[in-house]
């Protein structure tokens, strides 16, 4: 036996095709604007500030406390001052070049695949959406499917040597615990003491990091280990955004610090020595 | 008692249509599809609206409240103010049908292409087992509703129809990613699938499918990147790839996975004819009256064959005595899934006829 019912409405063939006429482009009534404008507002100015510092090539080094600033580290050019080249200054000295031109470009990339980094620069950059249900400010749309935005699959790449770079900067604030009699401990020490802490937690919160680390097994029970990892980078990873705004905070802090301790606007806060 | 409250609400179909002021009384405790039917009840009763479960839970009554796609069922009026004109609209990716129901079918048509569980082949029905802690990532997307609102709020189809033949969406992402996760699925291919035919590679992660789920799955953090990254493993990563030659583990066989769409969306729509390859969908016309011609649902088909039975004609239920480690499978030790179909008790009119 056949059973044949007439079509539905929506099944009937032509009918339902266009969307609901409505003349708005968007009816949302709230601030929908203010993140995507806050975000570019922020961004903006904390690169030009980083920009303005990459390329001032002075006062990022405190030598009385071995304080260096996170925008100098390491230092790898010939104009980096005495002390402050921890591996060797082997790139010549041009203003064009940063001091720390070799974990520069790695740190702007690993922030500018960042899953996080994409949709902020992508809703309030780019209008692609601005916001939810808002229209996207474009004609064409390919997404990240082709050359140059396929390359923010390379995020892992960054990731890993993000991880390096963060070691170098752990490294710094170890080397910092330093006065001209030994040992000593200051008010300096412990902002760089903060920036690396939340520096190690932005990196390893990393979506690529919870994926290498964990998430790409298909049986956490056969990895216990790695399940304890994912598990804790996946508590990380939810507060990812935020990491990632107080590291640009923190970064841009510490490196406040040093550039006015080393100009002298202020003496560091020292506890001991 | 209640106060009266402005109401704008799309009226038309796919001819046209405008937005009407109605009034309204509302009362305390009342969610937004509560004043919707007392609309319908009083002065619009031609209204149409698609609703059923009124708990957050069927994913039926999908619309756009005040520009945001939301269940009205699961909006409250207390979160307006009283004097706020509160703006009802249909779901704007999908074509209307008439007032605030959509055509949802581009969804139900990509259900259909995304590919099901593939159960392993040593394993029979009942003799699945598995570890909570493996399933766990995959039962956060089972909570889905299918409510569409995630689809709706896509940029990459909302804005752009030209990507729709292209673009699958979070809903089926996170269908991708449930299965690819799944400890016992075992298809191969599923990521370079995402890539090619879902078109993973369109959503670039502003994470409005997120915002707007009203189950709070995490489908942009949970679902989506981890796919991406998985696509990444397969297709994007060098070190990945030469690290499981050398181990020789996680290996797939390359499948034949390759598709026009993530070329992008304009060359996939001219590639395609803006028709996509499968039967029944919205977008082929010719495919959709077809599947209209009716199945018939009472064919004879065989019989499985009934579970083994004991010398008192009941089942060996203790585990000493069975000699499978669980009960017999409900739908008989000898069928295996997917049935073949000509097993299936349904059929289309044309299935059985022989092919020239």
């Amino acid at each position: 036996m056949t059973l044949k019912s007439p079509p539905t409405p929506a099944a009937q063939p032509g009918r339902g095709r266009a969307r609901a006429a409505i003349a708005a482009k968007t009816l949302r009534t709230d601030r929908w604007w203010f993140a995507p404008l806050i975000t570019v507002v922020g961004l903006t100015a904390w690169v030009i500030y980083a920009t303005v510092r990459v390329f001032m090539h002075k006062w990022y080094w405190v030598d009385q406390y071995h304080y260096l600033t996170p925008f100098y580290s390491p230092c790898v050019t010939d104009r980096c001052v005495e002390g402050s080249s921890h591996f060797g200054s082997f790139l010549p000295g041009w203003w064009i070049i940063p001091d720390a031109a070799l974990t520069l470009p790695f740190l702007l990339l690993f922030r500018l695949t960042c899953y996080y980094y994409r949709k902020a620069y992508y809703r309030s950059f780019w209008l692609s959406p601005p916001a939810c249900a808002v229209p996207d400010g474009h004609k064409a749309y390919s997404g990240e499917t082709r050359f140059p935005l396929l390359g923010q699959n390379l995020h892992r790449y960054f990731f890993y040597a993000a991880f390096i770079i963060s070691l170098i900067n752990t490294w710094d604030a170890i080397y910092a615990f330093h006065s001209p009699k030994g040992f000593g401990f200051g008010l300096g020490n412990l902002i760089l003491l903060g920036n690396v802490v939340m520096l190690w937690a932005y990196t390893i919160s990393c979506h690529s990091c919870r994926h290498i680390i964990g998430g790409r097994l298909k049986h956490f029970s056969k990895h216990p280990l790695r399940y304890r990892a994912w598990t804790f980078i996946s508590m990380l990873n939810v507060r990812h955004m935020q990491l990632a705004w107080i590291t640009l905070g923190t970064l841009a802090l510490t490196d406040f610090y040093v550039m006015a301790v080393a100009a002298g606007w202020f003496n560091d806060l020292r506890f001991i020595n | 008692m209640g106060t009266k409250r402005p109401f704008r609400i799309w009226r038309g179909d796919e001819t046209g249509g405008d937005l009407q002021d109605y009034t309204v009384e509302v009362n305390e405790g009342e969610v937004v599809l509560d004043v919707i039917h007392r609309l319908q009840a009083t002065d619009a009763p031609d209204l149409a609206c698609r609703w059923n479960c009124k708990a957050g839970k069927c994913g039926s009554c999908s619309m756009e409240i005040n520009g945001k796609p939301r269940l009205s069922c699961m909006t409250r009026m207390s979160t307006f103010e009283e004097t706020e004109t509160v703006t009802v609209t249909p779901l704007r990716t999908f074509p209307v049908i008439r007032d605030l129901v959509t055509d949802v079918s581009f969804n139900y048509e990509k259900a259909r292409e995304t590919p099901a569980f593939a159960p392993p082949a040593d394993l029979a029905p009942g003799e699945y087992r598995m570890q909570q802690v493996d399933v766990e990532r995959s039962q956060e997307f089972r909570k889905c509703i299918e409510c569409f609102l995630c689809q709706n709020v896509c940029h990459v189809i909302r804005d752009h129809e030209e990507n729709k033949p292209a673009f699958s969406g979070p809903r089926f992402f996170i269908r991708a990613s449930e299965l690819d996760m799944h400890p016992l699925d075992a298809k191969p291919d599923r990521k370079e699938y995402a890539q090619a035919e879902m078109g993973l590679g369109f959503c670039n992660i502003t994470k409005c499918c997120t915002e707007v789920c009203p189950e709070h799955i995490k489908i942009t953090d949970n679902g989506i990147i981890p796919m991406k990254e998985r696509v990444v493993d397969r297709r994007y990563d060098p070190l990945v790839w030469l690290g499981s030659k050398i181990f020789r583990r996680g290996q797939v066989p390359q499948t034949s996975v390759t598709s026009g769409h993530s070329s992008g969306a304009a060359t996939a729509s001219a590639a395609h004819g803006g028709v996509h390859s499968h039967a029944g969908g919205s977008h082929d016309t010719a495919a959709e009256r077809q599947a209209q011609q009716g199945v018939n649902w009472h064919r004879e088909v065989p019989h499985p064959t009934a579970p083994a039975v004991d010398a008192n004609g009941k089942l060996p239920l203790t585990e000493l005595t069975f000699d499978k480690p669980a009960a017999p499978s409900p739908f008989g030790d000898d069928v295996t899934f997917p049935l073949p179909p000509e097993h299936l008790n349904f059929a289309h009119p044309q299935q059985d006829e022989p092919k020239h």
